[in-house]
């Protein structure tokens, strides 16, 4: 079908249209009925984007895995299990560290210069999400 | 029961997404601030215990404030959206009938849950309200919205455990209302309560037991159905999308006061862009507009002067650069040397619908929709304010106060939570 698009001149109270077609020429592109979705990484990043925030690591702790700058996908929606790594608040600040629920709860870092951190009694430690991806440039 | 309606709502909202990237504001208390950093908008529980009201003016509550080291805080408003979105969309999992009724707010329409039990059902989504979001939530129960909306008024004040609480039964509902004041009721504000007290209807349960034919002869059709809706037959239905606006209004404080015409015309300009903005998204046309300026009218010392002129645009349109014009000129018309300005603001008016429109056979107003749908998608995707007209300036150094902003931690990539 032929466009019509009527273009109107400026600083004239009665204005007269013009009018021009556009005819479309040439064959149309055989991979044009093919081109559908492209690949988008929060597809396989992202789980559950109601539940899922990013944070951003600052430290050591966790080298071996995880490094300072890179980009934390946090699910709060999955449940913590033995051995996951997970954002914690511990004394009101943000860690990343692995959970270690043998013998006690336990916060491992995967970095063998630091000390785990025993859970005791007086200690106030919320699971605040669980790592599910991490992201970083090269 | 073939129908109930759940009322579910965000506690302390404001303050409740602020805890969940600062875990320093958790178990004290904690205000937010109103634009401009005026009055408590937002106070957390233990706020609200050391005895600060809603809105009270924070130079007035400063000696509480210092005495039980209140964390005070400016709001935050992309970060209270994006939670906001995502509550939405956990309440749309669980049912297929949900109205967005605030920013905090959504009631649900359960049709045809029979077999479900609802009480249990309710109470997995404040399980994953918390979870997902770390929002604590209450919802109540019922069969009409303004009962679901009393339900909800107990289940957050007698914080029931698991924070469901259902009137539905005759003796749960005459217990709650028996000592509920009219004016706690939905869509009975304080005018009209006065006028019932002096009938003698005091209590939520007086107004149900009255005779509503003899109200609405008193008051109007809407007395009667909140009887109705008190007496659990619904007469307020669920509404899906809310109505298009039929009036725009922009407008807010300089955190300075002002002379400077040019830091006017950028604000002018700013709440200009915005206006069309709103008029775009719900796709519709504005055929007039008015500008208004004034002084600060709490401030003795100052010379006072308030103006507004409402201009008429030839044809309507949505389109910023139309609007923009007629603002200035209009500005023009009503600026006055000499006063120190504290508020503008601008009204789009005479709203129709993009479709139902008359052009204007001998003037047409020289409007390139692609312009602005190519401003909006930008607007888009980079972020607000990324494309804009110039008028608009670019230091924004009217825009209002807000000291104790909390980061953007959703909504950019700078912001975003830091962990150790």
């Amino acid at each position: 079908m032929a466009k019509v698009s009527i273009l109107t001149p400026t600083n004239s109270p009665l204005e007269l249209p013009i009018v021009t077609s556009k005819v479309p020429a040439g064959f149309p592109s055989p991979a044009e009925e093919y081109l559908g979705d492209t690949l988008d990484l929060n597809q396989i990043m992202v789980d559950n984007p109601t539940a899922t925030f990013f944070a951003r690591v600052q430290g050591e702790s966790m080298t071996t895995t995880i490094f300072p700058d890179d980009i934390l996908v946090v699910d709060r929606s999955v449940s913590p299990k033995h051995g996951s790594v997970v954002v914690a608040i511990v004394n009101n600040e943000f860690t990343v560290k692995r959970l270690n629920m043998n013998d006690g709860l336990t916060l491992v870092s995967d970095n063998p210069d630091y000390e785990p951190i025993r859970i005791t009694g007086e200690m106030d430690l919320t699971v605040w999400g669980v790592v599910t991806g991490i992201s970083r440039k090269l | 029961m073939s129908k109930m309606f759940a009322l579910c709502d965000v506690n302390n909202f404001y303050v409740s997404c602020e805890r969940l990237f600062n875990p320093a504001l958790r178990n004290r208390p904690v205000i937010v601030l109103s634009n401009n950093d005026g009055c408590a908008v937002a106070r957390s529980n233990e706020a609200k215990a050391i005895g600060i009201k809603m809105g009270a003016p924070l130079h007035k509550i400063q000696d509480i404030v210092r005495k039980h080291n209140v964390q005070v805080l400016s709001s935050n408003y992309a970060l209270y959206g994006d939670l906001s979105n995502r509550f939405v969309s956990v309440l749309e999992r669980s049912c297929d009938q949900v109205e967005q009724y605030s920013i905090d707010e959504s009631f649900l329409l359960y049709e045809g849950f029979k077999h479900t039990n609802l009480i249990e059902h309710n109470q997995e989504i404040v399980k994953t309200v918390q979870q997902w979001l770390g929002l604590p939530i209450c919802i109540g129960l019922a069969p009409s919205k303004t009962l679901a909306k009393i339900a909800n008024h107990y289940a957050k004040s007698l914080a029931v455990p698991n924070g469901v609480l259902e009137l539905n039964s005759r003796y749960t509902v005459k217990n709650a209302l028996e000592n509920l004041p009219v004016s706690e009721i939905w869509g009975v504000g304080r005018r009209l309560s006065e006028k019932l007290n002096k009938v003698g209807i005091h209590t939520a349960l007086q107004l149900r037991n009255a005779d509503y034919k003899t109200l609405q002869r008193m008051f109007s059709v809407n007395m009667e159905r909140t009887v109705l809706e008190l007496r659990g037959k619904s007469c307020i239905a669920l509404e899906d999308s809310p109505p298009p606006k039929k009036q725009i209004v922009c407008s807010r404080s300089f955190s300075n006061k002002t002379d400077d015409l040019q830091l006017i015309r950028e604000a002018i300009a700013y709440h200009v862009t915005r206006g069309c903005e709103t008029l775009r998204k719900q796709g519709s046309l504005a055929k007039s507009m008015t500008v208004g300026i004034r002084t600060n009218p709490f401030s003795a010392q100052d010379k006072q002067y308030c103006q507004s002129i409402t201009l008429s645009l030839p044809e309507a349109t949505d389109h910023t650069g139309v609007f923009l014009k007629s603002a200035m000129r209009g500005l023009q018309e009503i600026y006055k040397k000499g006063f120190l300005y504290k508020k503008v603001g601008i009204m789009l008016n005479d709203l129709s619908t993009a479709e139902g429109h008359q052009k204007d056979f001998f003037m047409s107003v020289k409007s390139s929709p692609e312009l602005m749908q190519a401003v909006d998608s930008i607007n888009a995707k980079y972020g607000k304010g990324t494309a804009k007209f110039a008028l608009q300036g670019f230091n924004q150094k009217w825009s209002m106060k807000s000291e104790r902003r909390s980061k953007d931690f959703t909504s950019n990539w700078n912001d975003i939570v830091k962990v150790k």
